[in-house]
């Protein structure tokens, strides 16, 4: 095999595309195989047309390299079929049937070659499965895994649920109360938000991103606004800087409480169920005493931030955070001490290193399975290179180790807090935002709290975003789930579905 | 003739009051307000003014199980003394008519989660009847014991006077009998730790599920059918605990329904600090207790 040299970047850097080379797909694919067995992962895989209205598709894989902090981009350009790459790096499986399912185009060889979002083909004429192209595709509509036997059942549950959640169709193959299978299906929620952001960014995009997916309005939107600033090669300033790790971390907060709570409240476990939602509201008012809206929305924007942290203010944020720090731990305590709740949750749902690996899980998912990822601590952007020194992985990869690696999250991040609010710099909280730079390509990740966000924006000759590529945490976890939920009780699929607690609408873009 | 009409008057009047007790509690420990104590009066007078949808898939099965889940209750409360009141109606052996009255609702109810043909409600009639079988052989070998106590083989009789004297005689074996009871009282009712009367997680119900499709006044006979059920076997570990009587009907009637909401409450007390148990876990607890039934037994025959 050739040794190929690819382009590498720095999270929240920009590249042109002329300096990254067309590789013949041979050569991608042994670059990529090789890349993901010396343990890459590859962050966002997509295609784009090479001409407009042509038939031909320019395919981007950019590949984390945690150890190094780059990102490696292979570039290759495939007609209309291609060779699969899933069956030697199952991490690809979900991009290629996205890019199946975008372009019309077939990886052949694919083993699970299924509508991803359930949206028509962004190009007439090209259906892989053949459906009408004059209509909507209906949602959900797919041939399921399925076991025959004796005793063996079929449960579908969704997409109207029971509880006010999103919408998504779970399909279980189950002996008698154990399942064998699950699979899930979603799409319901797709807004189609990427193709939203060609020839952008328009004056919509900001409020567009902040609701990619609604709980991780600051994720998303810090995201957004690095692959913009890579681009136009703005240089953030430093208070901005801290604010929007300011932001990053209450949001982590909120939801991990949250989820807590809602962990308890699975299993009736009401006394931190009843806490944790209120301390929830509670971090998600310090977010609004910082900008006004409890889930950030208006804060980040391109160049800075639109709100200021005085320190008299910090100083005010600071001293509630030490109320809500003590009623937090007291919550946590009662939650991790209880013996009827630890029965609960340990050994449920597991998920081994190896799985997590392969399916190139991130975030808390992973981090519960001994596999570390995390973007604040591998590609560093902001404050985070001078103060995040915390890296928390769990052994088990149980419902109870997301848990644990949830309540020790909260414990690094109000420490994390407290270091950035003591060291605000000052200064300025936005700087002037230049044109994008032409036919470039720029990635931003961002570690929201359900894990690694990834951003690659690429613009065209005049500087407006050709394709926009946006890849939620949630993308690569709902594989997880599905996995962890093997060999598992089917009662056990709400405990073990919130310990993940994925984004549908994240998913669905 | 005073006392049957005192009876189904407690019954009637009274059994709706405890689910909202407990809610109170829990509301309590949460640092709630919660829902005022006379909820459950207000659902059920809801819901018995709503219309029905009724599923096209099913027959008079359907509506037949929450019939039977309201008339068993009215039934069996007859045969158990509230309090110093004694039963209305009594015979030698009621104790197996009682038993397997609440076997029939049991029977109907899954019949009619069965008939709706929910993947939902096949399993929660699944798990309830695996429960509930599990279960009983507790309540008999309890019942052995305080037929053997008191000599008698009515309910009536068992849990009347004989057990002031058996506590003397018997506590230890009576303390196994009253901690079975009340297990069976948790288990047969869907109360934490075995069931969540308020999770909305089809996958986990037990109980819930299989109800899942009856709506309007037919839901509304279900709600009050299982607090009159809450109602009689609370009654029994209520009897069990305070087995005195000050032979002035309306003291005793007081004594009774204040010990009554005490149960309440305790059961409040116990979903307020457990979480719920994993549904392999349940059987494994229920043959726990069936073995320290049987115990219970031993002790008194010994």
């Amino acid at each position: 095999m050739r040794t190929l040299n690819p382009q590498l970047l720095k999270n929240g850097e920009a590249v042109t595309l002329d300096a990254v080379t067309i590789l013949d797909f041979g050569d991608f694919r042994d670059c990529l195989l090789a890349e993901v067995r010396k343990q890459g992962r590859v962050a966002a895989c997509f295609g784009v047309p090479v001409a407009e209205g042509g038939r031909d598709l320019e395919l981007f894989a950019l590949v984390a390299r945690d150890r190094n902090a780059c990102v490696a981009v292979y570039r290759t350009r495939i007609s209309e079929r291609f060779p699969s790459l899933t069956p030697d790096c199952p991490q690809m499986h979900l991009f290629e049937r996205e890019i199946a399912e975008q372009y019309g185009v077939v990886p052949e060889g694919h083993p699970w070659l299924k509508p991803l979002r359930f949206h028509s083909a962004w190009r007439s004429g090209a259906d892989v499965w053949g459906r009408p192209a004059d209509q909507h595709p209906r949602i959900g509509e797919m041939e399921f895994y399925r076991v025959d036997g004796e005793g063996v059942h079929e449960v579908a549950v969704g997409p109207v649920h029971a509880g006010i959640i999103e919408p998504g169709h779970f399909r279980f193959q189950c002996y008698g109360e154990k399942v064998m299978h699950l699979e899930i299906s979603l799409g319901y929620q797709h807004r189609d938000i990427e193709r939203m952001l060609q020839n952008g960014p328009h004056p919509s995009t900001m409020a567009q991103m902040e609701t990619i997916a609604g709980d991780t309005s600051i994720g998303h939107g810090l995201a957004h606004c690095q692959v913009l600033e890579a681009l136009s090669g703005c240089e953030v300033p430093a208070q901005a800087q801290a604010i929007r790790a300011v932001a990053l971390e209450l949001e982590r907060l909120a939801n991990h409480v949250g989820d807590i709570g809602a962990l308890a409240g699975d299993v009736g476990f009401l006394p931190t169920f009843s806490y944790c939602g209120r301390l929830r509201g509670d971090y998600l008012n310090l977010t609004a005493a910082l900008c006004g809206s409890r889930f950030g929305r208006g804060l980040v924007r391109p160049g800075g931030v639109l709100f200021d942290l005085e320190p008299a203010l910090a100083g005010e944020m600071l001293a509630r955070l030490k109320g809500i720090e003590g009623n937090t731990m007291g919550a946590l305590d009662l939650f991790f001490d209880a013996p009827s709740v630890l029965s609960r949750f340990e050994g449920r749902g597991r998920v081994s290193r190896s799985v997590a690996e392969d399916l190139g899980l991130v975030g808390v998912a992973a981090k519960a399975c001994g596999v570390p990822r995390d973007s604040r601590f591998f590609h560093p952007t902001g404050v985070y290179r001078q103060l995040f020194d915390d890296l928390i992985t769990e052994e088990t990869g149980d419902a109870m180790a997301r848990a644990r690696m949830r309540s020790r999250e909260i414990t690094v991040s109000i420490e994390l807090l407290r270091r950035i609010m003591d060291t605000l710099p000052e200064g300025p909280i936005r700087a002037q935002m230049g044109p994008l730079q032409g036919n470039a390509l720029a990635i931003s990740m961002v570690e929201g709290w359900r894990g690694e966000v990834v951003h690659v924006g690429l613009t065209d000759g005049d500087g407006r975003l050709r394709r926009y590529k946006i890849v939620d945490p949630s993308f690569h976890n709902w594989s997880g789930l599905a996995m962890a939920m093997r060999d598992e009780q089917i009662s056990d699929f709400p405990l073990c579905n919130k310990s993940f607690n994925l984004s549908y609408c994240g998913f669905d873009l | 003739m005073l006392e049957l009409f005192l009876h189904l008057l407690l019954l009637f009047g009274l059994s709706p009051l405890l689910p909202g007790v407990i809610g109170k509690t829990k509301a309590l420990f949460a640092g709630r307000v919660g829902p005022p104590f006379l909820q459950s009066y207000y659902d059920i007078w809801k819901l018995l003014g709503k219309g029905l949808v009724i599923s096209r898939t099913t027959t008079w099965v359907f509506r037949a199980g929450p019939v039977l889940g309201l008339a068993v209750p009215v039934l069996a409360a007859l045969l158990v003394p509230f309090g110093a009141i004694g039963a209305p109606l009594s015979f030698a052996g009621d104790l197996i008519f009682f038993v397997y009255l609440f076997g029939l609702s049991r029977f109907f109810t899954a019949a009619a989660a069965l008939d709706t043909g929910s993947s939902f409600e096949g399993m929660g009639a699944a798990r309830e009847v695996t429960f509930s079988c599990l279960a009983e052989p507790t309540v008999f070998f309890c019942f052995i014991v305080l037929a053997r106590l008191s000599g008698s083989l009515s309910l009536d009789a068992m849990f009347g006077q004989a057990l002031n004297a058996g506590w003397q005689s018997a506590g230890p074996s009576l303390v196994l009998v009253l901690a079975c009871l009340f297990v069976v009282v948790l288990v047969e009712n869907c109360r934490i730790p075995f069931d969540d009367p308020n999770t909305h997680l089809e996958l986990t119900m037990i109980h819930e599920v299989m109800v899942l499709d009856h709506s309007g006044p037919d839901f509304g006979m279900i709600l009050y059918g299982a607090a009159m059920k809450l109602f009689v076997l609370g009654a029994l570990v209520v009897r069990l605990v305070f087995p005195g009587a000050t032979e002035n009907v309306l003291l005793d009637t007081l004594l009774f329904s204040g010990s009554m909401l005490l149960l309440a409450v305790v059961i409040g007390v116990v979903e307020s600090t457990m979480a719920r148990l994993r549904l392999l876990r349940v059987p494994q607890l229920l043959v726990g207790t069936m073995l320290l039934s049987f115990f219970s037994l031993i002790l008194l025959l010994r």
